[in-house]
Formats: structure tokens, sequence, C-alpha cells
């Protein structure tokens, strides 16, 4: 496996290399590809599942090169990017029919797959910033593919504060070079702790957390989020909702302050306050929103709040030295959550697609009584709410049940109280949607809607299987172990992760001349 | 001190975004905040008295082929902040380039480069 | 990647009034005499200083990117000098396109010929086994200037597209070949009708 780690980036810029070419006439053609590609993706990131390993790109040693690193965390994050993406390509093979220029769509989706997995899987800070900046820059292509007047505006505020992101992510960057005089992780991680902060590492933390914080929407970084999110094509909006957000923001905000810095009280209490602000201020803003698609991406921020609420609370634990089958916990409940939302946020984009698509019109005030016209549908959008409030046998239940247990054990019960709170304020949102969208009378000009027919419907389903029966993977123990509790191991260890890479592989290239 | 002084060219295309109304004139201080970044980082890689890390026929030791006399690593400037920066400078370019014709079709569509007038989506 | 499909009055007369500024004072596109004499020389000079860097690229500073933007460069100087429609007619739109994917393509081929030859993604496979050459000749450093070749038809046909691209707006409704339309009406409330109960942040 690891010798099939750089296909992960290879097959998905390959594939936005040549689809392009295929232009107008070549449409179905490059369709197919695209989501042959796509599947083959999802097959690889299943065959990655528990493995872990090195790759030096082009056999140069770790103190030079650039190192691609699969570990549990990695291996978690691709087996999300994949689902996700492979649901939103067989969307789009429809739905993207109403745009015209498909070839370009393709060809910029698989760019931002390419970006995303790159920066899953890389080992060193640089890489990952470049491949932060591909998966961007794509996005914001993405997001303004429609060209009307919305989706301009919603881009160009998206790229602004998303250029500001970067630019700070990547002064960081420079300052973690100029004080540590490498730029592999596991170098960095080295020689921080032996080092400790002085200010200018200080600095740099700060500038990450900032950074990373814009790229996933924490609350006073979230304002291009609410505008960004609806303007996009669905199949879009469930990609950046989905996992964008989350590997941009969440992973590397993980991976930057876990692994490489390593955590402290503060960090951890900064993260926890982050995370319960972004949940209160977007469950708060969503329940007043009367644009079906706007509502879920303020709710969207609410959720990224409670995955960054889970990861804080594991940071204070550690940092604390507190028992570690506590923070191991927290954190499990924050990863775990995080995967869920993935599936079901993107369950939810894809569902108000396909009412946009048949209906025309997003707002609620104009929807209502669709439960009959469009059955699979309205099952699949009542199976993802239920999921995304936490309804009992469904996935997201099993997260928040988790996140709860491991705040009472840590004796912070008012974390504890906030979260049952902003969950019965999703609940009340997503009543809503369903009662504005769904139930009611249909009115006079929606009388000749029929449900959508073919790929999208595939996806839905897919999607809504995943999401009734992702509660086994806690549940199931031999699940768990093999797929949630490396990726918890991976942040539990902190800065001790990096010790079997450099041990494998540095000493024994240290005398390779070049 | 240059260091400082990189950072205040930071902060002034921060400024420059954060304050100014026209689409424009925020485009240029995300260009200037750019600028300062790279320049940072170059900055890093100075060493005092150091020459340009170009391999010319003088600095391989002769009798060998391609070995590099201890000299020139010794006195070179450190290049991997330069490899760094030409990618970001591409990166910016790219970024740059869909930034701005995003304010062309916003300006076709809306009339306007006023950040004020081009509030359609709001609540 | 848009169709104007609005043409107010106003947006018009501007428009017109661009096109009228960019005349010069016998109304023939393009530059003067002197300009357009001086260029159709210089360009060539460009286009061959631009293959020098990118071809030179691992022994001289520069490589594919710098040398890529001085090949667009020459371009955009029939563009400025000659007129749009010149320029278009010398390296069309779909050519430029394919040209820009053909480099990317190369250099993905170049990587995964590392693998093909040597085992590893990336793999310097000309320098280690096949054709180490003599340092600082041209012939040196294995897959690097290929990789440079690569890169400077992709950024100079990509850059190329760009300017053609952002040129295009100057000139009447602003409509060519490949912008997609959305042909499903925009929805119906789209405006903005959301009540401005809760505030923005």
């Amino acid at each position: 496996m690891t010798r099939l780690l750089p296909a992960f980036v290879a097959i998905p810029l390959v594939m936005a290399f040549v689809l392009p070419i295929f232009g107008k006439k070549g449409k179905s053609t490059a369709t197919v590809l695209a989501n042959l590609a796509t599947v083959t993706l999802l097959i690889l990131a299943i065959a990655s599942i528990g493995k872990s390993g090195v790759y030096e790109v082009g056999n140069w040693s770790i103190r030079v090169g650039i190192i691609l690193v699969l570990d549990g965390l990695s291996s978690l994050l691709l087996l999300a990017i994949s689902v996700v993406s492979a649901a939103a390509m067989l969307f789009s093979a429809r739905y993207m029919e109403q745009y015209t220029a498909k070839a370009k769509y393709l060809s910029l989706f698989m760019l931002m797959v390419a970006g995303m997995n790159g920066l899953v899987l890389s080992g060193d800070i640089f890489n990952l910033f470049v491949f932060l900046e591909i998966a961007s820059l794509a996005s914001y292509a993405l997001v303004g593919f429609g060209c009307e007047h919305e989706e301009l505006e919603a881009s160009f505020k998206y790229m602004v504060l998303g250029s500001i992101a970067s630019t700070f992510i990547l002064f960081g960057i420079a300052l973690v070079y100029g004080n540590t005089a490498s730029l592999n992780m596991a170098c960095v991680s080295k020689a921080i702790q032996s080092s400790g902060l002085n200010p200018g590492l200080a600095f740099a933390l700060a500038l990450f957390i900032v950074g990373f914080g814009l790229k996933a929407a924490l609350v006073p970084f979230h304002a291009w989020l609410p505008d960004a999110h609806p303007s996009a094509p669905a199949p879009i909006s469930a990609m950046l909702s989905g996992i964008l957000i989350k590997t941009l923001g969440v992973y590397a905000l993980a991976r930057v302050v876990f692994n490489v810095f390593g955590v402290s009280v503060q960090i951890g209490w900064l993260l926890v306050a982050l995370g319960v602000l972004s949940m209160v201020a977007g469950a708060f803003l969503a329940i007043g929103q009367w644009d079906f698609k706007r509502l879920l991406a303020y709710s969207s921020i609410s959720q990224i709040g409670y995955v960054v609420l889970g990861i804080g609370l594991g940071a204070i634990l550690i940092a604390e030295k507190a028992n570690p089958a506590w923070a191991s916990l927290a954190i499990l409940g924050g990863l775990f959550h995080l995967v869920n939302h993935s599936v079901y946020k993107s369950l939810l984009f894809l569902t108000s697609g396909s009412v946009e698509m048949s209906t025309g019109t997003r707002q609620l005030k104009q929807l209502g009584g669709l439960a009959g016209r469009m059955p699979v549908t309205r099952t699949a959008c009542t199976i993802a709410s239920a999921s995304i409030a936490g309804v009992p046998p469904f996935s997201g239940f099993w997260s928040k049940l988790i996140l709860v247990i491991a705040a009472v054990q840590a004796h912070f019960y008012w974390i504890a109280a906030i979260i049952v709170f902003v969950s019965l304020c999703t609940l009340i949102m997503y009543l809503k949607v369903q009662r504005h969208v769904f139930l009611g009378e249909l009115p006079e000009n929606l009388q000749q809607v029929k449900e959508n027919r073919g790929p999208m419907l595939v996806a839905m389903i897919f999607l809504a299987l995943l999401c009734v029966f992702m509660g086994l993977l806690v549940i199931v123990p031999s699940l768990r172990a093999n797929i949630l509790d490396p990726a918890v191991k991976v942040l539990t260890d902190g800065p001790k992760y990096w010790a079997p890479i450099l041990k494998a592989n540095m000493f024994a290239t240290e005398g390779k001349i070049l | 001190m240059p260091y400082a002084l990189c950072f205040l060219l930071f902060t002034i295309g921060l400024y420059c975004v954060v304050v100014k109304k026209n689409l424009v004139k925020i485009v240029i201080g995300l260009a200037v905040m750019e600028y300062a970044v790279n320049l940072f980082l170059i900055m890093l890689g100075w060493r005092t008295g150091g020459t340009a890390p170009i391999i010319d026929k003088t600095y391989i030791e002769p009798g060998t082929t391609g070995k590099i006399l201890d000299s020139f690593i010794n006195t070179s400037v450190d290049p991997l902040p330069q490899a760094l920066v030409l990618t970001s400078i591409v990166i910016s370019l790219g970024s740059l380039a869909l930034i701005i014709s995003i304010c062309i079709r916003i300006y076709e569509k809306y009339g306007t480069f006023d950040i004020t007038e081009i509030r359609r989506l709001r609540g | 990647m848009c169709y104007n499909e609005v043409n107010n009055m106003e947006q018009e007369q501007q428009n017109s009034n661009v096109i009228q500024r960019g005349k010069t004072s016998n109304g023939v596109k393009g530059m003067t005499v002197i300009v357009k004499t001086v260029s159709s020389w210089v360009k060539v000079l460009i286009f061959l200083f631009g293959i020098n860097i990118v071809l030179f690229g691992h022994l001289t500073p520069g490589g594919g990117f710098a040398g890529g933007v001085i090949l667009a460069s020459s371009y955009v100087l029939v563009m400025l000098a000659f007129g749009r429609e010149f320029a278009e007619e010398n390296l069309p739109l779909p050519l430029a396109s394919k040209l820009d994917c053909l480099g990317a393509f190369m250099f993905a081929l170049v990587a995964i010929l590392g693998v093909v030859f040597g085992g590893s993604f990336f793999l310097n496979f000309l320098y280690q086994k096949y054709l180490p050459g003599q340092p600082l000749h041209l012939v040196s450093a294995g897959i690097i200037p290929l990789a440079n070749i690569a890169i400077g038809l992709k950024v100079g046909a990509s850059l190329f597209l760009v300017v053609l691209m952002l040129s295009v707006s100057c000139k009447g409704s602003g409509a060519t070949g490949r912008r997609p339309v959305r042909s499903n009406p925009p929805p119906a409330g789209c405006t903005g009708s959301s009540p401005p109960s809760a505030g923005q942040i």
C-alpha cells in the first residue's frame, strides 16, 4: 500500500489535465471517466484502512526530500474524502447538465480532490500549504461556476478571505522554517520539543490557528461560509461543506497543533472556546434563515464547532495529564462527528440540490408538500435530518453521545449542557426544514414537479444507507479498532508520534550521498 | 530589523484589504500582503557575506565530476527559501488572475466596483 | 465562464466608449506604425529568449515558470500592438487550451515514468541510470530539463489564455464561445429576500 500512495494524488491530477480535452462533444465520455476515477479512489481508500507507511518521493531521504505519510488519521480522512467525492461526482453527472462547460467543471472537481488527498497525505509543512492552495483555488472557481450575480459576489468574498488565510499560513510556515531550519513535520516537531516555544514560534502558532480557523469557518472567521455554500452548485456545496472545511481546516489544525507543536492547556481552552462559540452562534443564526441552503450552511458552522470542541477537550485533557482514556474518548467523539457530518451534511446538500433542480427555488416559504411528489428525496432528507439532530439509531446520535459522556467524565458539566442545548436547536431547525419543504400543502406553481431519476437517486440512497449504518463504526469493536482507534491514537500520541518515522528512515539513510 | 519592516508591509496590505471600498483596491491589498510574505521568506535565507547559490565551473572541485567545493557551501545563501518563494509566486499569480477575472465579471453584472453596493447576499 | 445576457443601454455605450478610446487617430485597431514594426521584429527575439530560459533552467536562474511567462509575454506584446483578433488568429483559443493540457500531461507523464523505470514517483531516472551527462552542460540533471519544458509550455499557454480572456470584456457584449449558460430560469426568489432578522456578524 505504501507504494500506491502517490496514486491518490496522481490519479485525480492526470484526470484533471485529460478531461478538458473532451470539450463539448465528449461530455458523456468525460463524465464516465471522472466517475471511474472517483470510484477507483474509493477502492484505494478502503484498501488503505489500518495500514500505515512513509513514502519518499523521488527516493530522496527524509531530511532533504518530500515524504507522504499514511497513518490512522490520514486513512480516516481519505475514506471520508473518497466517499463524499464519489457520491457528489455521481450526483453531478445529471445535475450539471444545467450548466455548460461541464468538462471544465469535472476538471476543477478533480483538482479539488487531488489537492485534498495530497494535503491529507503530506508529511511536509510546505507541501501541505501547496496542496491547500490547489484545493482552495479549485474551490474558488467552482463556487462562482454559474456566473449569476450572487455567485460571483459570494465567490469574491470567499476568495478574499481565503487568500488572507493562505497568506497567514505561509507567514507561519516562514516563521517555523526560520526557527527550526527544516520543513519536514517530523524534524520540526523534534526541534520544537527540544527547544521549546520561543516568541517567534508562538506567533507562528497563533498565525496557524487564525489561518486554519478561517479555512474551517470557526466563528470569528466564518463570514464567507453563509454566502459561498448556498451559491455553489449543489454537489460542490456538498463537497465544500462535507469535506473541504474539514480537511483544510480541522485536519490541518489538528495536525499542526497536536503533532508538530504539542498541546498546552491554553491552546486547548482556546479550541474549546472557538468550538463553543461556533456551535452556539451557528445554531442561533441558522434557525432564522428562510433559504434552504443558507440554513444548511449555518448549521455546518455549528457542527464544525462540535468537532473542534471535541478536539479541544481532548487537548486540555492531554495537557493536564489526566486519565488518558478520557482524552481518547473526547477525541474519538470529535473525529467520529467529523466523519458523520461529512456524510449527512453532503446528503442534505444533495437533497437540496435535487429539490432545487425540480422546483427551481430554494426559499422555504415557496416550497411545501413535496413529500408525495419526491419520495426518495424526502426519505433521504428525513434520514439525514434525523441523523444530524441526534435521533437514536442514526449515526449522529452516537457521536453526540460520546461527546456528552466525555465532557461529563472530565467534570466539564457546562460543556455537556451546551452540547445538549445546541442539539435541541439543531432539532428545531431541521423540523423547520421538514415542515416547510416536505409537509404542508403543495403550492399551485409546483404541481408538476416529479422525482429526479438516475444517478442522482443512486448517490442519495448510497449516502442515506451510510447514515443509517455508520453507527456501527463505534458499536462493533473490530470496526472501531481498525478505523477509528488508530486515528485517535495519532492525536493522543502528539509529538511522540513522529519518533518511529524518524528512527526508521533517517538513521538508515544518514550516510546516503545525494 | 528588516523582518519588522516586512511585517509592517504585511499590516499595510491587511489594512488595505479591510478598509478600502473598491474591489480592485482590495485585490491590490491582497497582492501587497503576498509580496510581504514572499519577501520575508527570502530574507530568512540571508547569510552575511553570502553569494548567490548558482553553481559555476569555479565551484566544482577540479578533477572530480560534480563534487562541490566546501567554500561554496559555507558562503552561499540558503537556496531552499528561494524555491519556496518560486512556488508561492506561482500560486499567487494563479489566485490573482482568478480574482481579477471575477472582479471583471462582477462589474459586468452589477455595474459598479463599490462593495457597499454589491450586497445582495445578506442575513 | 459567463454569458452577459443583459445588455443595458448604458453598458453598451460604456463599452463602445472603451473601444473608441483604444483606437488610434485614423480609427485602425492597434497601435501606431512604429510600435507595430518594432514589435514584429522583437517578438521573435522575446520568444527565443524565453526558450533559452526554459531550456537552461537547470544551469541558470529561471526555469520552467519564468521562461513560460516570457513566452506568454511575446504573445501579449502582439496582442497589445496589433489588437486581439490578430493574436487570436495566430494562436487560436482551442489550440492554446490543448497545448495547456498537453504541457500538464507531459509533466505528469515524466513523474509517472519515474515509477515505471525506477520504482519511485518523480525519481530522476535519467540522471541515475540512463543519461547522467556531464555537470554544467545542457544534457545533465536528468528529467529536470524535460519537466522545465513541460512547465514552460503550460505556463506560456495558460498566461496567454488568461490575458486573452481578460481582454474579452472590453469588447461589446463580452460573449465568445465557451461560456456556460444556465438554461434554467434563475430561481424565483433568490434576490436576497431573506428578512434581516438575524444580523450579520
